[in-house]
């Protein structure tokens, strides 16, 4: 039956995984492909460096919280930095509908512009491309971006030093983004004061690299959840992941709206959020740094990793029970009854 | 009150697992019927909560997962005709037929849209007055009054391109069908939603003619494992009855409004339900005044002959007799993203909970 792309190929999830196993793995193959991480690492004369690339759709371009612009810098940056490199260069790709309003235009371009200088980042180069009307929906947007990691923080994005022990953070409010989104959609005709976390987090990120805590691990947590996340480093570490969900911070009128629609937050999106892996002794030095931080100030120890039910990711619920778990197979759709 | 925080707490249901625990009875099954349930019970954890001697089992209760495979090949034609606009529940969309889905279908091209409700429904009939829209209704009591409501107001606009294209079903034919059948149940965490609508007298026979305790049931964890303790209670002492559990919602009459407006558009038939095959007097179709609204009797189509994929025992995991781990195709074949049977694909269906938790 699957000889179309669907649009759960596009969601994050098991399909998208799939899809990318196996057709873009296959034939692009090599071994820096093959670690799948957020930003390759590459190792350029005596220089380690990332590089990552992602593209913008989003629908609704303007949106409570930002624009398909700031978002296209924050992403690229954010891939950049959870790899544990400082982002330095971004390159800016347009693909525009005939008929797209110039000032729309200038307002994205201006938010870009803004979000590189808060993150210290320079657009060095760019492409332009207008097609007829009905061929692409009002924009989209390709941001590239290279940045330089020292040789101890190489193994972050891979998670070379996890161990059993290691205790999971996360550094605020979840779903606040897919959400944000899902109302400004007017889906369900639901109003909400929630808005986008869509942010920068490269100071974020450097400030507790800087304070020489072990940190082990780190992600972020952007279309499908932080639940993937959970899901493939308890089996690509062949070690248990345990959750408490009721440590897990959430808004208020996220919740609300997740229960009415049949959302569970794990798998909304996010694009403020990252995960991180902490060796044990570290944990509360790098939670109460992190919560001096603008972009981290609930941030809260969720989790650790531990040596039970290998390869499994289990939440202890919050009435006590457990169950696991698991990536979504494709977009989340809303409840019937 | 937040609610959501009462209904959820730890030590509320500690002391529930507690006393639960403390009735002591020998090995009793219980069924839930209501596919929120079955999704309820799994996302809480609440079966580790349980003493061994009390076994949960998923019945067919999720609307979609009870929707004949036939009426997916029929939604795929309608959908493949020029002026049709099919708009649908979100679950319905992955659901597969003998060779294609709403899903496929909208990737080349089909005019299927996600609707909340079938008010928005409407409102695409009113904006494309050339088109004929198809609205998909599935779903029991809880979603069937909404769709009569919004025939009667398509029949006070005198909208003549919207049509109702029926799946809905009622309860408890089903479960009177499976006790039939022979499948062990003891106790039945009978419908929640459902029951707001129908009220409880619907469920007398159970206890009556069958002895099987019977509590109408809430969401929340806390609702759940309170109304095991209702069944365990009522097991044990042998005295079995309705019993409503989920009281801030339920009243023995029900919703009488509700039941008025599905007396004024629905008429009962026989229908033919996935993993129990045809219960008499289980479907609703609308009724002679409303004909003319019925997507089936208004547009005629033909369409390929329905297969069923033989190793698919979705209709005996409905019934409870199999769990989904003992199903040949359950992970392998058969997993999230590549459903075979609708146990695996809706969101609320046996399968999928129990591979998304359990897995």
């Amino acid at each position: 039956m699957e000889n179309t792309i669907l649009l759960g190929h596009g969601s994050g999830g098991k399909l998208t995984q799939k899809l990318i196993n196996s057709l873009f793995v296959k034939y692009f193959d090599n071994a820096v492909l093959r670690q799948q991480t957020d930003s390759a690492i590459l190792h350029v004369d005596k220089e380690n460096i990332a590089f990552t690339t992602d593209s913008y759709v989003i629908d609704p371009i303007f949106f409570p919280g930002g624009n398909i612009g700031k978002l296209a810098v924050c992403g690229t940056v954010n891939d950049l930095a959870v790899s544990g490199a400082i982002p330095k260069y971004i390159s800016a790709a347009f693909i525009i509908e005939e008929g797209f309003l110039l000032k729309d235009l200038e307002t994205i371009v201006s938010s870009m512009a803004e979000e590189a200088k808060r993150a210290g980042v320079s657009v060095v180069t760019g492409d332009t491309k207008v097609v007829p009307r009905g061929l692409c929906d009002k924009l989209f947007i390709n941001t590239a971006g290279i940045g330089f990691i020292e040789e101890r923080y190489k193994g972050i994005s891979t998670g070379t030093d996890v161990r059993a022990g290691d205790k999971i953070i996360v550094n605020g409010t979840i779903a606040d983004h897919g959400i944000a989104i899902m109302a400004a959609r007017n889906f369900g005709n639901f109003k909400t004061d929630v808005v986008s976390d869509c942010a920068s987090l490269n100071r974020l990120t450097r400030d507790i690299l800087d304070s020489n805590c072990r940190i082990n691990f780190m992600r972020d947590a952007t279309r499908g959840g932080i639940a993937g996340i959970f899901c493939e480093l308890a089996e690509q570490k062949n070690l248990g992941i345990e959750i408490e969900e009721s440590m897990v911070p959430v808004k208020e009128s996220v919740r609300g709206m997740c229960e009415l629609l049949g959302f569970d937050p794990f798998y909304i999106a996010n694009e403020g959020k990252i995960i991180l892996v902490v060796h044990e002794g570290d944990a509360n030095k790098v939670l109460a740094r992190l919560q001096q931080n603008e972009y981290g100030k609930n941030s809260a120890i969720i989790g650790e990793l531990v040596d039970k039910h290998p390869g499994k990711a289990v939440l202890r619920t919050g009435i006590g029970g457990s169950r696991i778990i698991d990536m979504l197979a494709d977009e989340q759709l809303p409840r019937i009854c | 009150m937040k609610y959501l925080d009462e209904y959820r707490d730890r030590e509320i249901a500690g002391r529930l697992a507690e006393r639960i625990s403390a009735l002591t009875v020998e090995e009793i099954t219980l069924m839930e019927v209501c596919g929120g349930h079955t999704w309820a019970i799994q996302k809480s954890g609440i079966q580790s909560l349980l003493p061994e001697n009390i076994s949960l089992l998923s019945g067919p209760g999720c609307p979609v997962c009870v929707t004949s495979k036939k009426y997916i090949d029929q939604a795929v034609a309608y959908s493949r005709l020029e002026d049709v606009i099919i708009t649908t529940y979100g679950d319905l969309i992955r659901v597969p037929g003998s060779t294609s889905s709403l899903a496929v279908e909208l990737s080349t091209g089909g005019d299927i849209r996600m609707v909340y409700s079938i008010l928005d429904a409407l409102q695409v009939a009113r904006e494309n007055p050339s088109k004929k829209v198809i609205f998909l209704g599935v779903g029991f009591e809880t979603t069937s009054p909404g769709s009569a409501a919004g025939i009667v107001n398509a029949a006070k606009e005198k909208l003549r391109n919207f049509f109702l294209f029926s799946a809905h079903k009622i309860m408890p034919p089903a479960m009177t069908a499976l006790v039939d059948e022979g499948v062990k149940i003891d106790g039945y965490i009978a419908p929640g939603h459902v029951s707001v609508i129908t009220g409880s007298h619907i469920y007398d026979e159970i206890p009556q003619k069958y002895g099987i305790a019977c509590v109408i049931t809430g969401f929340e964890p806390s609702d759940i494992l309170q109304s095991i303790y209702m069944l365990t209670k009522q097991i044990k002492e042998k005295k079995f009855s309705v019993e409503i559990q989920y009281s801030r919602a339920v009243s023995p009459g029900g919703n009488r409004k509700a039941q008025e407006i599905l007396k004024e558009v629905f008429t009962l038939r026989d229908d033919w339900w996935r993993g129990l095959g045809t219960l008499s007097n289980s479907g609703l179709t609308l009724n002679e005044k409303y004909s003319s609204y019925d997507a089936e009797r208004m547009i005629p189509i033909t369409f390929e002959e329905t297969k069923e994929e033989s190793a698919c025992i979705c209709g005996e995991i409905l019934k409870g007799l199999k769990k989904p781990s003992e199903c040949k195709l359950f992970g392998t074949v058969c997993t999230s993203t590549n459903p075979v049977g609708a146990c695996m694909v809706s969101h609320e269906g046996a399968c999928s909970a129990y591979f998304r938790f359990n897995n």
